[in-house]
């Protein structure tokens, strides 16, 4: 559950970059995604033409501070998103390196904590860090989004380990998957590890055919979700025969 | 009589095409009009290219329109695109050769001289071409006056093409804006001859030589009808992207910087469309220059249709 709300698609897509909102329509129906998210910074209220394509495809959408660097701008936007949107929901990015677009964790909290003090449902882009994730909570947010890897980077999950860490310390709250992903086997190994949602826009956005690549990650989300609901086989340290060997013949 | 509206690239291409398929033709344009967004374009010929995002028939159509221009206006070069990402991005090239067709692998400096030591290898697409938009849209008016065809601002007198681009945008629920912002450097100390693509995740440009030491750098694509000047981050991201082509431009002169809205359908192809009896053409995107003297020539395939029809 995601602020309430319960999504039979796990598969969350970003809208830039894509050849046109045609191409872009047609991705997100091949994909199944449920949640979409619209960049604001840069486009401002002037966007609307823009934005009323994304209303049309019945999605819920989930506003972004894309391109903010502090925390009065990610505030600014988040306020400028539920006017636009009206939705109390925003996912908050607050970017600390414009290189690598690592979220800047202190502004982060700081900007949560604001937003969430005003009555928003707050979906903090953030790294895999525990204590930044506890703070978030502290501060009110009920899902966490760590990284992948640096967005638009396609690296997949960076550190792994330190996602199962985190998948484990944070078992009851929703954590998405977002930025990094660059193939569907990565965002299904996310699923498999029980995290809840991934987000992803530029694999799809930048693939030669974005709409059979959406329906690829909305298929490969669908498997690794069902993948984790049904029971991994733990992995085993050597191969053992599965059949006994009893009675056989000693050949050697 | 047809009576175009708008003399951007759609509305003179329009124009040309049917007087040249013998219709008497007028143009309109409003005396209080705001100059015709055509003016900041690029005035790229570059079908292939256009390719990595354009569906294929961009590419095909768009094909035709380096031969047009050439044979309607002076000053169309045809010296290819030669399409460059900076070291850390390679990448970028071979996803924009998977996307493109017609191109070869170059050694940069081979082409540009200027370029020598900067990149080690680049993407030609040998078949295209550019040239000064605002100049060939003056040839294109000049033509038009000289074969009599009158330019005014009074009620249109014949059957009507409406080609305002966003002026249009009452008429056509689906149109929208898509804003695009460039600027132009007079910079004597670099000499490129041919339109340079520089491939970047975030921050891609254009390059395109204007001559004596003009280029004009473009352009941003963003989902906004927000009209004014360009922005300072808009500058900032088009003068890095330049710098990282030559470091030449960071002593340019900075002349001229500029801002428009693209009139796009949402399949951002440029299309003739007929409501009641008004045909319009619009959605240019950001292909007008190639794009306008294709659906020029479906224009009076149309009408020469239904006057056909009519007799």
């Amino acid at each position: 559950m995601f602020y309430g709300v319960d999504l039979n698609s796990r598969l969350m897509l970003g809208t830039a970059q894509y050849p046109s909102p045609q191409v872009l329509r047609d991705a997100i129906t091949a994909s199944g995604a449920e949640v979409i998210t619209v960049s604001l910074r840069r486009e401002g209220p002037e966007g609307a033409g823009f934005r009323d394509i994304l209303r049309d495809s019945g999605c819920r959408i989930l506003p972004n501070t894309a391109g903010c660097h502090s925390v009065r701008e990610a505030v600014t936007t988040a306020h400028m998103a539920r006017e636009l949107f009206g939705t109390t929901w925003i996912k908050l990015e607050v970017i600390g390196h414009a290189d690598t677009l690592q979220p800047d964790p202190f502004a982060l909290v700081e900007a949560a904590r604001i937003l969430c003090v005003d009555g928003f449902e707050v979906f903090p882009y953030t790294t895999e860090d525990l204590i930044v994730g506890e703070k978030l909570i502290e501060a009110g947010c009920r899902v966490l989004m760590p990284w992948g890897a640096p967005i638009g980077s396609g690296q997949g999950l960076r550190h792994v380990e330190a996602l199962r860490t985190m998948r484990a310390h944070f078992a009851s709250v929703p954590l998405v998957v977002d930025a990094g992903i660059g193939a569907p086997s990565q965002a299904m190994l996310a699923m498999e590890m029980g995290f809840d949602a991934v987000l992803l826009n530029t694999a799809v956005a930048r693939a030669l055919d974005p709409v059979t690549m959406a329906r690829a990650f909305g298929q490969a989300v669908a498997a690794g979700q069902a993948a984790c609901q049904a029971g991994l086989m733990p992995r085993r340290d050597m191969a053992q025969a599965s059949t006994p060997i009893f009675g056989m013949a000693e050949l050697a | 009589m047809i009576s175009v509206l708008g003399c951007g690239v759609a509305g003179l291409c329009a124009a040309t095409v049917l007087a040249e398929a013998g219709f008497a033709v007028e143009v309109i344009a409003p005396a209080d009009a705001p100059p015709p967004v055509s003016h900041l374009a690029g005035g790229m010929l570059a079908p292939f290219c256009e390719g990595d995002g354009a569906p294929d028939l961009i590419v095909e159509k768009g094909r035709a329109a380096v031969d047009w221009w050439a044979a309607h206006v002076p000053g169309v070069e045809r010296r290819g695109t030669l399409v460059l990402a900076p070291a850390r991005d390679t990448v970028e090239l071979d996803r924009f050769a998977r996307a493109t067709r017609g191109h070869d692998w170059a050694a940069p400096a081979d082409l540009e001289p200027d370029l020598a030591g900067r990149f080690a290898r680049g993407l030609f697409f040998a078949d295209e071409a550019h040239m000064d938009p605002r100049a060939a849209l003056g040839a294109l008016r000049a033509a038009l006056v000289d074969q009599g065809v009158v330019f005014h601002d009074g009620p249109p007198r014949g059957r009507v093409v409406d080609c305002r681009g966003l002026g249009a945008a009452g008429a056509l629920g689906d149109l929208r804006a898509v804003r695009g912002e460039m600027l132009e450097l007079d910079a004597p100390d670099v000499a490129l001859t041919r339109v340079v693509r520089l491939l970047h995740p975030r921050f891609p440009c254009y390059i395109v030589p204007r001559g004596q030491g003009r280029y004009m750098v473009g352009a941003t694509m963003v989902e906004s009808a927000r009209d004014g000047a360009i922005t300072a981050r808009a500058v900032m991201e088009l003068l890095s992207a330049a710098y990282t082509v030559h470091p030449g431009f960071a002593e340019a002169r900075l002349i001229a910087t500029g801002a428009g809205l693209r009139p796009s359908f949402p399949d951002n192809i440029p299309a003739i469309r007929r409501l009641g009896d008004v045909i319009h053409v619009n959605g240019m995107y950001r292909h007008g220059f190639l794009m306008a003297p294709v659906l020029a020539m479906e224009l009076v395939q149309i009408l020469t249709q239904e006057m056909a029809h009519a007799d």
